[in-house]
């Protein structure tokens, strides 16, 4: 039955979005036709019937919701009384959000760039060694686990159990078989943020060495040639010509995953949830919005801040992009 | 005196036996030009004398000393890629210099060496650009021009002016004569095209299959071809061959007989040789001549004129392959005409059945 109803809604759905193009289109002739002398071609109005569902799209599902935060920062935790910056205030003078601010940089600071370096480095080792395409194979498989997923598989590495006992988690139990003493890891303040981090690196490192390896593929062999006989190193070679040669890459690689990065969140929940210091913004949001009763409004706020992070990435981006459709 | 020495040198990819047994001496400050049909192993030998690819047996020798084990910065060569091989990131500038920054050259001597380059090869404008700016022929300007600053002993070309149009082609070919005149240096030039080979080297070596099939000037290998593959190869358009066999054999001569017109007699014998064996005759589309005269001629019909503006080509219907005859600029013969084709006998070139020459 919901199969049917499956197949259904898809045929509505797809008969009314092509309908509305055809019915709008011919609207359209119809009535410029009428109005105007100009050539069909040449109306201003067609790109706009074509762009209007898109657009509405995008206001209802992007602009309604950041206006909407905007407004509920300025409100009380119901949302219904204006309380001007006194959200913004609190938050710039709250422990955890300063921590979480700290921890947010941290992650930032370490994982892309862990990960754009593990990744192009192991895209390059892997092609000189037979068994690269086992290792890579590996390496990759991560990325098809969910964060919460992973969260999961690394909370029993690094699981604790008190000394004296069976160590179920196995870096505890490496530990204790080479004579060492058992920690709990994720409760040791600040370290703990980088064993968390370990996660995010496990999983997106595939994902960089995957296209860093497609990226290598694509430099030609005569130019690396070349640069051999004008008397370079292997070193050289990589640093001047290939590591240019991947630039780009770099770039998209190591912003998506700080943009990623950014908004962290499945892993801090399932690990700690923000305990023993390792609080970040987006935990920190979830937290006041819907936990202990909602507070919109210092959630909308830590959500801005969020977006206040984002958005520089965001436009560096679109003006890298602008800038190589131009070339 | 001999600048490269090649002894023996041998390939393999896999079991594919890519270059067979090849020596070669190349001299000093002469243009030696690889010819031969793609896969025939020229790239192959050029990358072995650059140090970029292995040597499974034999030698390679640059001015007296074995190289099989030196890295290719250490043998004194520069290489040209068909590619161009350009570093996309750097301006045409810094590609000139890349190398010489490696040698640790003072910032002068650096200077000096890309802008005298850059003089040579008419590219002074277009030193801050990037290879991205630049046309085809050039990013081969710069090729060239990173070769030239480092002062190689030796300079290697893999197709260099494959990827340029006919005209540039032809301009290049000029310059980069010009340039070996100007530079001393050696140069050893791979190429599939039998025209630059002719018009640039001073010494051409015909490879085939691995094997080096004839080496010597451009002209004896025109006129004294050792086999039917280089005949074949060198001159353009290509020379004629017509199987036949021997009808009657002499101490001085041999008579054979000619597309079934004419018994016709060659002032070539070999001891090898007797009546009854199968022969092709090769001769040259310059060597027909068209005549009233019936003795060593044959008579067929054009069945397409090419018109060149300097001559003309006539192709000859004949079983096989058509024969083609050069004449006048300003011919007067038609598609459809029979004429008389009268053979130079000093010109013609007699292959045995194991395509050598005799
Ligand atoms: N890297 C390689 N691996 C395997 N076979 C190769 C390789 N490079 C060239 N060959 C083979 O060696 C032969 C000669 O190649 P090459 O020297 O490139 O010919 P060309 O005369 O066209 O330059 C060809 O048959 C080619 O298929
Ligand atoms: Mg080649």
């Amino acid at each position: 039955m919901t199969f049917f109803n499956f197949i259904v809604y898809v045929v509505i759905g797809v008969s009314a979005v092509l309908s509305y193009f055809v019915l709008a289109n011919w609207a359209h002739d119809y009535l410029v036709g009428k109005f105007s002398k100009k050539n069909l071609q040449d109306s201003i109005f067609r790109p706009w019937i074509f762009m209007a569902p898109a657009l509405i799209i995008l206001l209802v599902y992007l602009i309604y919701p950041v206006s909407e935060t905007i407004r509920l920062s300025f409100f009380d935790n119901y949302g219904r009384e204006f309380t001007g910056v006194s959200n913004y205030v609190w938050a710039l003078n709250d422990s955890d959000f300063r921590q979480s601010i700290l921890n947010n940089f941290l992650w930032l600071i370490v994982v892309p760039t862990t990960c754009t370096f593990l990744g192009l480095t192991i895209a390059t080792l892997a092609d000189r060694v037979w068994w690269g395409v086992f290792a890579k194979t590996l390496i990759f498989m991560p990325m098809a686990i969910s964060f919460v997923g992973a969260s999961v598989i690394w909370k029993f590495v690094y699981e604790y159990r008190g000394a004296g006992n069976d160590q179920i988690g196995i870096l505890n139990a490496i530990i204790v078989y080479f004579g060492g003493d058992p920690h709990a890891w994720i409760a040791i303040p600040f370290w703990n943020n980088f064993f968390l981090m370990v996660i995010m690196i496990w999983i997106q490192t595939g994902l960089a060495m995957v296209i860093f390896s497609a990226a290598l593929r694509a430099i030609p062999e005569e130019t690396l040639e070349a640069a051999r006989i004008d008397g370079a190193s292997e070193v050289r070679i990589f640093f001047y010509i290939i590591i240019p040669f991947l630039s780009e890459t770099i770039v998209v690689i190591w912003t998506t995953i700080t943009i990623l990065v950014l908004k962290v969140f499945d892993i801090v929940l399932a690990m700690t949830n923000g305990q023993w210091g390792t609080e970040v913004l987006a935990n920190l949001m979830f937290d006041w919005m819907f936990r202990g009763g909602g507070d919109s409004g210092r959630g909308s706020t830590i959500a801005l801040f969020i977006m206040l992070g984002v958005i520089p990435i965001m436009i560096w981006n679109l003006r890298r992009f602008k800038m190589e459709q131009e070339r | 005196m001999s600048e490269i020495v090649i002894k023996n040198l041998n390939k393999y990819y896999g079991k594919n036996h890519v270059i067979q047994d090849v020596s070669l001496n190349i001299d000093s400050q002469s243009f030696t030009v690889l010819v031969g049909p793609s896969g025939c192993g020229k790239s192959t030998i050029l990358r072995m004398i650059a140090g970029l690819e292995s040597i499974n047996s034999g030698t390679i020798s640059i001015d007296g000393n074995i190289v099989n084990d030196l890295s290719p910065k250490d043998r004194n060569i520069a290489m040209v890629f068909q590619s161009y091989a350009l570093y996309p990131h750097m301006t045409v500038y810094n590609n000139m210099a890349f190398g010489l920054k490696l040698e640790k050259l003072t910032k002068d001597e650096i200077d000096s060496r890309v802008y005298d380059a850059a003089k040579i090869l008419q590219i002074e404008e277009l030193l801050q650009r990037k290879p991205k700016q630049l046309s085809g022929g050039q990013r081969q300007r710069v090729a060239i021009g990173r070769a030239i600053t480092r002062k190689p002993k030796v300079f290697l070309f893999d197709e260099p002016l494959s990827n340029l149009d006919a005209a540039l082609r032809v301009q290049m070919r000029v310059e980069l004569a010009k340039l070996h005149d100007q530079l001393d240096a050696t140069m050893i030039y791979v190429t599939h095209d039998q025209t630059e080979a002719m018009t640039m080297a001073d010494k051409i070596v015909v490879l085939d299959q691995g094997k080096i099939s004839q080496s010597g000037s451009p002209m004896d290998l025109y006129h004294n071809p050792k086999n039917l593959f280089v005949g074949g190869f060198i001159g353009s358009p290509k020379m004629n061959f017509i199987k036949t066999r021997i009808l009657k054999k002499s101490s001085q001569s041999i008579s054979i007989d000619l597309l079934g017109q004419k018994s016709f007699l060659l002032k070539k014998t070999s001891t090898n040789l007797k009546t009854g064996d199968e022969i092709t005759l090769g001769i040259r589309p310059e060597h027909l001549k068209i005549s009233k005269d019936l003795k060593n001629a044959w008579k067929g019909k054009v069945f397409v004129v090419e018109k060149l503006g300097s001559g003309t080509f006539l192709y000859l219907d004949k079983e096989g392959e058509p024969l083609v005859v050069e004449t006048d600029g300003d011919s007067k013969i038609k598609v459809g005409d029979t004429i008389n084709v009268a053979f130079n006998p000093d010109k013609c070139h007699v292959f045995n059945a194991n395509k050598e020459v005799i």
